[in-house]
Order: structure tokens, then C-alpha cells, then sequence
């Protein structure tokens, strides 16, 4: 059985007499320790799918099944990470790691302690938000959702706001994170090397409706090079799926 | 003021610290010397223009002799009396005025029901000035300590009120779909996400309200009483003491700003997190 089940999802936007198609009939399987990026333009509503399945958004019609159970809302099996890192800017890292958890139970004291190690933030225990870089805060945010210990870690683009050098080091270190966790993980993003780069299978969707139009599984060995010739490969049948998307739209679009 | 250098330098090692906090000892000093320049210019002119008799001294009286004054009232134990009253009316009227003021302002921040019931009427009430329900209140109460107390009381509770009300409402919806995501219980919502994103606004609300306790002090001391330091200007006015009447004055400027600091000692303390422009 795989970990997490989407059958038969559709939800639509009611504007006015306008109805927008935002996800259309997606089905897809993660398997445990799996680790899945999903992408598409803007609008394809991959954003939309992450908040169902975090259960932020219950407004559809079709099933999610975590471990054979419905998603009736959020719970702590279901991580989630923002696009911007949303700490609480009057808590300190080890207490924003903690939230409602107290820090003066042993066995919460070790995970946090053990988790600043794993973000690499040793020695910023009790440093506020405001004294951390974007790229430190987010790898906080990671933190916080892993102390939950979630059976999947739902990231919506968490890396989108930050510039390519702390992008690439903390892709890095969220592999890490997945080899040592082997939480499953479903990543969006809008980034073409990203979602090749991080994941055993990339999702690509494509809006109006949203869809999902091809999973395409990456088996190259960790840790990987985008320089080489073979990842290289994989990018340009990424990129060929999405010429046909143009396509298609500009015969759609053409009234042909 | 050398309080304010130990706040924020906590997180440095002590090897350093001694060489930093020494720097901002200076630095503190500094900023609190140019505080003084022009109160301190003012007062050199205004001593000057008085004893080449260029003001009138029942006018404007030099500030030596408003300074002789005060040791004269404070000796004599006058002062202490007028002023240990005047400080218990303030705070009783405080006390009540904004603990209510930040118990409904809580209760109404929190519940859409009960914004849409108290809210309404408490915003009418509020436009309603201080002064004008004076008259009603000495109806009602007499001249005696309760219409003092509870004019204060209308005054302070009003900052207290709006600024808890807003500060809560204002909280970032973001935040919460976090505290969602995380699981937080009701409580923890509330003194985890909600009393510290509110705590700006309520700490200015409790500036503010401790602004109107002493504005509303003066009025209800003006309006008929027979101790407390607005009945010594009152007093004072009549007989052409002009000098205590300037005492008076500056007792209520001290405490005023006294009071003042006290809360932004907090501020400092308690906001240690915000981000904010310095200036």
C-alpha cells in the first residue's frame, strides 16, 4: 500500500458565474521514504494540491489517504514549510523549534538539540529570527516541522525566495536530512534543475485545468551533478514536456 | 538609564562584554546628556531675562526662586502630603481604568460576538469627552474620592482598551496557519502567537493610558478638592503664588515622565525581538 493515496481529486474556484477548473481528476501515489517534486507555470495549482494534502484546505471533492486513513484536516503527520520561513519573530530558534512542545521535557530538549545539529545551527540556540539570514530561518522552519516527526514533509516552494548559492546548499542539506529521516517528501517547485536534482520522480503539471500531464521517475545515483550529461538528459525531457504544454495551449487558445 | 545597557548584551561572551557594555555606557551617556541641552538653555535664558528684570517676577518667576519654593514646601512636609494623595488618586483611578480596559479589550478581541454586542456602544462612550461628564459625576458621587477616582478611571481605560482590541485583531493570519499546521490547542495559541504579536500595541496602549490617568488627575483636583497637588496650584493661583503654582506644574512633568520611562523600560525589555527602524 503506498503511504499516501490521491484518487479522483477535482476542485473548482467559484468567481462570480466564472468557474475556474483548478484541479482536475489528479491521482497519485507516494510510497514511504519517497521523495517527489512536483512542478509547473504559475497558476497550475500545485499549491492548491499541497494545501489539500497538508488538509489547510478540505473544499474538494475525491479522496487523500494517508496510510489508508482520510485527511479530514491538518495534523502532525503532515509537515508543512512555507515558502517564507513564518517564525515566530519573538520566540528564539530553539523555542520556535518547540512551539507548543515544552522545552523542559528531556525528551523534547534532546530533539530540538538533535535537530539544530542536523540544520547546522549549533550555537544560534537563542538567537531571534531577526539575526538570522533567509536562509538560516528557513532551515529553522525545516526543523520545527521535523520535530513532529511527520510520515511526510509537504514543502511549498521553500526555497524560491533565497539566491541560488544558499539555494543550492540547503538542496544539499535537506538530501541530507531525507537520507538520514527517510521522511517522504513532496517538494514543489517551479525550478527545473531543483526538481530533477532532489527527487526520485518529478510531477509535471499543467494548469487550466490543473493536471497532471506526465510523472517522470529520475533514477540517478545520489549525490548527483547537474553538469553532467545524463542529468542533462533528464532536463531536456522536462523541458520537452513543456513545449508541448505550449503547444497544445496554442492550439487551444488558437480555436483549433 | 544604566539599566537599558544590560538588556540587550546578554548574548555576548564576557570577555567582550566588558569592552562593549563600557562603550555603550558612553554612548548611553551621551544620548542622555542631549536631552538636557535645550531644557538647560531655556532655563539659563530664563534665569538671566529674570534677574536683569527684564519679565515680571509674579509673571514668570526665575527658576532659582521656583527651586527655593520647592525646598520650602518640601521641608515643611506640605508637598509630600499633596503629592502622596495625588499618586494614590492616579494610580487607584489607573488600576481600575485600564486592568478593565485590557480585560475587555482581551474579551473583545478574541470574540466576534462580543465585539459586535460591547463594541458599538463602548466607541460612543468613548467619543464622549472627560471633562463634560465632570458635571454628572459630582451628581452622583459628591466632591468626595469616588468621582475622582472613577473620572481617572474613564480616562485611562479607553488607550488600554482600542490599542488591546487592535493589537490583537492585528495578529498576522500567515502565523496562524502555522500554529494550524503545528497543532497548536487554543491556549497555546493564545500565549504563543496571539499576547506576544499583541504586546506592541498593548504596551503603547499603557502609555498612553497612564498619559490620560494624569491628564484626568489634574481635571478632577481642578474641579474641587481640598489636598493634592492640583489643589495646591488651584490654591496657590488665588493668592498669587506663582512660584508654587510652577512647582506644581513640574511635579506633574517628573511623574509624568517618570512613569513614562518606567513602561518604556519594559518596552525594551519585553520587545527585545522586534526588528524595527532605529532612526
Amino acid at each position: 500500500m503506498a503511504l499516501l493515496e490521491i484518487n479522483q481529486l477535482y476542485k473548482t474556484f467559484e468567481k462570480g458565474k466564472e468557474t475556474t477548473h483548478v484541479l482536475n481528476d489528479i491521482n497519485l501515489n507516494v510510497q514511504s521514504g519517497e521523495f517527489i517534486t512536483i512542478i509547473g507555470p504559475s497558476g497550475c495549482g500545485k499549491s492548491t494540491l499541497l494545501k489539500a494534502i497538508a488538509g489547510l484546505d478540505t473544499e474538494y471533492t475525491g479522496e487523500i489517504k494517508l496510510e489508508g486513513q482520510k485527511i479530514a484536516g491538518t495534523s502532525i503527520n503532515q509537515g508543512f514549510i512555507f515558502q517564507e520561513p513564518r517564525l515566530f519573530p519573538w520566540l528564539t530558534v530553539e523555542k520556535n523549534i518547540a512551539g507548543n512542545l515544552s522545552l523542559n521535557k528531556p525528551s523534547v530538549k534532546s530533539d530540538v538539540k538533535k535537530l539544530i545539529k542536523l540544520v547546522r545551527l549549533e550555537g544560534f540556540e537563542k538567537a531571534y529570527p531577526k539575526e538570522l539570514s533567509g536562509g538560516m530561518a528557513q532551515r529553522v522552519a525545516i526543523a520545527r516541522a521535523l520535530l513532529r516527526k511527520p510520515k511526510i514533509l509537504l514543502l511549498d516552494e521553500p526555497f524560491g525566495a533565497l539566491d541560488a548559492f544558499t539555494r543550492s546548499h540547503l538542496q544539499e542539506a535537506l538530501l541530507d536530512i531525507w537520507k538520514e529521516e527517510k521522511t517522504s517528501m513532496i517538494f514543489v517547485t517551479h525550478d527545473i534543475d531543483e526538481a530533477i536534482y532532489l527527487a526520485n520522480k518529478v510531477v509535471i503539471m499543467s494548469s487550466r485545468p490543473g493536471a497532471v500531464q506526465k510523472v517522470i521517475p529520475i533514477d540517478l545515483p545520489f549525490p548527483r551533478k547537474k553538469s553532467t550529461t545524463s542529468f542533462q538528459e533528464f532536463r531536456h525531457l522536462v523541458l520537452s514536456e513543456f513545449e508541448k504544454v505550449d503547444e497544445l495551449e496554442l492550439i487551444n487558445s488558437a480555436g483549433i | 538609564m544604566e539599566n537599558q545597557t544590560t538588556i540587550s548584551i546578554d548574548n555576548i561572551k564576557p570577555s567582550k562584554q566588558k569592552r562593549i557594555s563600557k562603550k555603550k555606557d558612553a554612548r548611553q551617556l551621551t544620548i542622555f546628556i542631549k536631552g538636557f541641552i535645550l531644557p538647560l538653555i531655556v532655563i539659563a535664558i530664563w534665569e538671566l531675562a529674570g534677574k536683569y528684570e527684564l519679565i515680571s517676577a509674579t509673571l514668570l518667576p526665575r527658576p532659582s526662586a521656583i527651586f527655593t519654593t520647592f525646598i520650602e514646601l518640601a521641608a515643611s512636609g506640605a508637598l509630600t502630603g499633596h503629592l502622596e494623595i495625588s499618586l494614590w488618586r492616579a494610580l487607584g483611578g489607573f488600576a481600575l481604568g485600564g486592568g478593565l480596559g485590557l480585560l475587555i479589550g482581551l474579551l473583545v478581541g478574541f470574540n466576534q460576538n462580543m465585539e459586535q454586542t460591547i463594541d458599538p456602544t463602548l466607541q460612543m462612550i468613548r467619543t464622549i469627552p472627560t471633562l463634560a461628564v465632570i458635571p454628572l459625576f459630582i451628581l452622583w458621587f459628591g466632591f468626595g474620592e469616588a468621582s475622582k477616582i472613577l473620572l481617572i478611571a474613564k480616562g485611562a481605560f479607553f488607550p488600554l482598551y482600542v490599542n488591546t482590541f487592535l493589537g490583537i485583531r492585528g495578529v498576522d493570519s500567515k502565523l496562524f496557519a502555522v500554529a494550524k499546521v503545528l497543532q497548536f490547542s487554543k491556549w497555546k495559541q493564545i500565549t504563543l502567537l496571539i499576547l506576544p504579536a499583541a504586546l506592541p500595541n498593548i504596551l503603547l496602549g499603557l502609555r498612553l493610558s497612564m498619559g490620560t490617568a494624569w491628564l484626568a488627575l489634574v481635571a478632577a483636583e481642578l474641579m474641587g478638592s481640598s489636598e493634592g497637588v492640583g489643589y495646591m496650584i488651584m490654591d496657590a493661583r488665588q493668592f498669587s503664588q506663582t512660584t508654587v503654582v510652577f512647582v506644581g506644574i513640574i511635579i506633574f512633568a517628573v511623574f509624568g515622565k517618570l512613569s513614562d520611562s518606567l513602561v518604556r523600560l519594559f518596552e525594551r525589555k519585553l520587545l527585545k525581538w522586534q526588528d524595527n527602524y532605529q532612526g
